[in-house]
């Protein structure tokens, strides 16, 4: 399968990556097998790590990294994945901490659903830009990500700021207000399931529904998808722009309610930004941006071990990354093949050898 | 007559420039195997409009690209004013004081008038002079432009007088428009044909192509004709009628009989397509059919001829259901298949799977899951049935032939017995095999009681599947009995 085949180049080149930065470490005159030790024990080198780090990262990265991969499915380029991960974030803290009469669970529900509704709407202003306006959404979403910052920063200054007037943030949610944890003594919580889950919807949607089929037609040739499929194109890739941003604004909500439990300006160290590099790995396959987010947050959990462990600044790690989506992008190319072609079953082949004979 | 280039911008005066002649002389040119032109002359005399006339394929556009160096020629002389010149490239035709307008403009939408006149120009960019320079060239000629405008914001007809003025600019003294009319409205036309008599009277030379008769004979000097790339006539336009330059357009091929084509049995039935009073726009806003008002009915083949530009693939488009009408009422069938123009780019999506492209029919109104297995074994029945050449259905679109791609299109669009079928050029690019089999299609749909319309820029196909002949002539459409002759005069204007 044509999955199994791009995992393995993948995971080739991020061995070579991680030898390449041993290499550059060693030269540059640091304890290259110390930082390569540390990075290894920061990520997946022992269970904490991997619960409490790499796969709480994971979480936001699979998330924007799915809204990504769905919008360029659709070809719609939502470059604005962080500013709708913000004001989702913003929207579902809002809500979290207005609801302090219900029942925690349903508080949490209306959290999640108002930082899905917010990243949607975000995002539904750079789609009715360029529906109505024709206006590029690259330029769009980018600008709304700082319009986004912008605003969270207003907010925790002003309308959501703790009540002493202190610091720059909101308080905390309750404890029955936030995310489940999944596992004791981790920080791990089950926003882990909503991105898995999250993963297989869209994967299914994709391949198996009208709606699906609408989305990659539209993405692959939307000329032929209105001559030919005489879809709506227009009406679709505003929705799968809207769509796309809703997830963005649901992993805000899962990180505020799961990770940070409160509001404030650098909640997502670019989160929005990796999760482009996150879908063109993963070939803007659902499932396997399962696969990429987890090697991307491994990667950064590892960084940070390495900087506090050896001293090594984790921005060199970026290092790493870009090579890996070079390499990806050279060696597999991602994305607009047809779903179908990558799976073409055992028994088509056999019917062909047969009439062949 | 025009500004000559000011490299420091400090000074601008009108000198006159005298006039030049360019003389295209026995031009030979083959692409690979395709000869496009085997002997074509073209002389055009200083201060005069002259026209170079010729159908789709004549060899028109292949030989102003010659006259403005983008194509070297494989045999033949150039001379421009009287000395055997080589034009290696546009830049060495500029300089020589040839000017092209192309069908496509090459203006930036976001910048000023100003700001486009002088592209192209050496030295820094004075924005005093460049205005003035704009303003002077309209004062001149009549080409009045506001050099502050935005040139994206201008109408279509305002950007072409751009193009106009840009190439004034850097001190064109020989100007080809390739087809300028095709994409203004009538009064634009009007307005660009006055304009380039103009410039002829101040004593430049104009080079205009066109295949519309009346355009030609109301504003040309001389005119020059070529058919499958020879001259057929040269002379003045005063020696010429509207009669004599189709003859010389489009030759005395033998009369094709419609009915010989014809199968026989079926009878034409019910009206399945009305239009009445349609009028359409493409795209951009730009109205490419007015007023159109036909029927067709079950059990025949409409045929359309139109010479390219007349609005017949936005006529095709709205008869199948894709283009809505800006004016007039259009009533069609629930169940229509099209053959769009351009295979690759309107019918199929070259990435997906064979059955993942049959799904795509209809892919606009499915709703709940798509059953995959069975989509992939109906097409498996279509590959076999309609003789495509694949593998199998997991093939991808772009691994097939041409003429494979397009038997899947009209296999997927017959599919399901289609009340009306729409067929836009459906045997371009095909070969003998292939057409034939696309015309036996036709046939058997029609025979079945579909409402057929068929356009091709072959005009004979037209004539010999058709069984009755609509003609589109600048956006209007009318019908004329099916007759080679009539036919042609028809789509070239002639009244």
């Amino acid at each position: 399968m044509r999955r199994l085949a791009r995992a393995g180049v993948v995971l080739a080149a991020l061995l070579l990556g991680v030898l390449l930065l041993g290499a550059a470490l060693g030269a540059a005159g640091y304890d290259a097998p110390r930082a390569l030790r540390a990075l290894w024990n920061g990520s997946l080198g022992s269970s904490y790590a991997l619960t409490s780090s790499t796969l709480v990262r994971m979480v936001p990265l699979a998330l924007t990294g799915l809204a990504v991969a769905l919008a360029f499915r659709a070809g719609v380029w939502n470059i604005g994945a962080d500013g709708q991960l913000l004001v989702g974030a913003a929207c579902a803290m809002a809500v979290g901490l207005g609801t302090t009469g219900f029942p925690g669970s349903l508080s949490l529900t209306l959290a999640l659903i108002a930082g899905a509704v917010g990243g949607g709407a975000w995002a539904w202003i750079a789609a009715v830009l360029r529906t109505r306006f024709h206006v590029f959404e690259v330029i769009t979403t980018i600008m709304l990500n700082f319009i986004a910052l912008d605003l969270v920063a207003y907010l925790v200054r002003g309308p959501l700021q703790e009540p002493t007037h202190a610091y720059p943030q909101t308080v905390a949610l309750r404890e029955a207000a936030r995310m489940p944890r999944l596992l004791p003594n981790s920080r791990l919580h089950a926003g882990l399931l909503i991105a898995v889950l999250a993963a297989l919807v869209i994967w299914w949607v994709l391949r198996t529904t009208a709606t699906g089929f609408r989305i990659r037609t539209a993405g692959s040739n939307p000329e032929a998808a209105r001559v030919a499929g005489q879809i709506d194109v227009v009406r679709l890739t505003h929705r799968a722009l809207v769509s796309s941003g809703a997830l963005a604004g649901l992993a805000g909500a899962i990180e505020v309610t799961g990770v940070t439990f409160a509001l404030y300006e650098d909640i997502s160290p670019g989160y929005g930004y990796t999760a482009i590099a996150v879908a063109l790995l993963a070939g803007l396959d659902p499932l396997g941006v399962l696969g990429a987010a987890f090697l991307f947050a491994a990667l950064e959990s590892g960084a940070l071990a390495m900087q506090r462990e050896a001293g090594v600044p984790s921005v060199v790690v970026a290092v790493v990354e870009g090579a890996l989506i070079l390499f990806a992008l050279v060696v597999a190319r991602p994305g607009h093949r047809a779903w179908m072609a990558r799976s073409r079953p055992q028994r088509a082949v056999n019917r062909t050898a047969e009439s062949r004979s | 007559m025009v500004v000559p280039p000011h490299p420091d911008g400090a000074v601008i005066e009108a000198p006159s420039r005298p006039a030049v002649s360019l003389s295209l002389e026995h031009i030979v040119k083959r692409f690979g195997t395709v000869v496009a032109l085997s002997d074509a002359t073209l002389r055009a005399r200083p201060g005069t409009v002259h026209a170079l006339l010729g159908a789709n394929g004549a060899g028109k556009s292949t030989l102003m690209n010659i006259a403005f160096g983008l194509l070297r020629p494989d045999g033949g002389t150039t001379l421009l004013d009287g000395k055997s010149t080589t034009l290696t490239s546009p830049r060495a035709a500029i300089a020589a004081g040839i000017g092209m307008v192309h069908q496509h403009f090459t203006i930036v939408p976001a910048m000023t008038v100003a700001e486009n006149v002088a592209l192209g120009r050496r030295g820094p960019y004075h924005a005093d002079v460049s205005r003035e320079r704009v303003r002077m060239i309209g004062a001149q000629t009549g080409l009045a432009l506001d050099p502050d405008a935005r040139a994206g914001s201008l109408p279509i007809g305002l950007q072409q007088r751009l193009e106009i003025v840009k190439a004034l600019a850097v001190g064109a003294r020989v100007l080809i428009l390739d087809e300028p009319t095709a994409v203004l409205a009538p009064a634009e036309v009007v307005d660009l044909l006055a304009a380039l008599k103009r410039l002829a009277n101040d004593g430049g030379t104009i080079i205009l192509i066109t295949h519309r008769l009346p355009e030609a004979l109301a504003v040309a000097d001389d005119v020059t004709v070529l058919r499958d790339g020879v001259t057929t006539w040269s002379g003045p336009a005063a020696d010429s009628t509207q009669e004599s330059l189709a003859a010389a357009m489009l030759g005395t091929a033998e009369p094709v009989d419609g009915e010989k084509a014809r199968s026989g049995a079926a009878q034409s039935g019910p009206p399945r397509i009305v239009a009445n009073g349609v009028t359409l726009e493409d795209d951009r806003g730009v109205q490419r059919i007015r007023g159109a008002t036909l029927e067709v009915r079950s059990g025949e083949i409409l045929g359309i001829a139109a010479i390219e530009g007349s609005g017949q693939h936005e006529l095709l488009l709205a008869l199948a259901g894709r283009l809505p009408p800006a004016a007039g009422t259009l009533t069609l069938p629930t169940r229509i298949g099209l053959v769009p123009a351009d295979r690759q780019r309107q019918a199929l999506v070259l990435d997906f799977t064979l059955f993942e492209n049959v799904a795509l029919r209809g892919a606009g109104a499915a709703r709940g899951r798509i059953g995959w297995r069975s989509v992939e074994n109906h097409a498996e029945d279509l590959l076999r049935s309609y003789a495509i050449r694949a593998r199998d259905a997991w093939e991808a679109a772009d691994s097939l032939s041409g003429g494979n791609q397009q038997r899947l299109v009209v296999a997927r669009e017959l599919d399901g017995d289609p009340q009306a079928f729409i067929a836009d050029n459906p045997t371009r690019g095909l070969d003998i095999a292939a057409t034939a089999a696309v015309h036996a299609h036709l046939r058997a749909a029609r025979d079945a009681g579909a409402a057929v319309v068929l356009y091709s820029s072959d005009l004979d196909e037209v004539l010999a599947l058709a069984d009755r002949i609509v003609v589109l002539h600048a956006g209007e459409a009318r019908e004329v009995p099916a007759n080679r002759e009539l036919v042609g005069r028809a789509m070239l204007g002639a009244t």
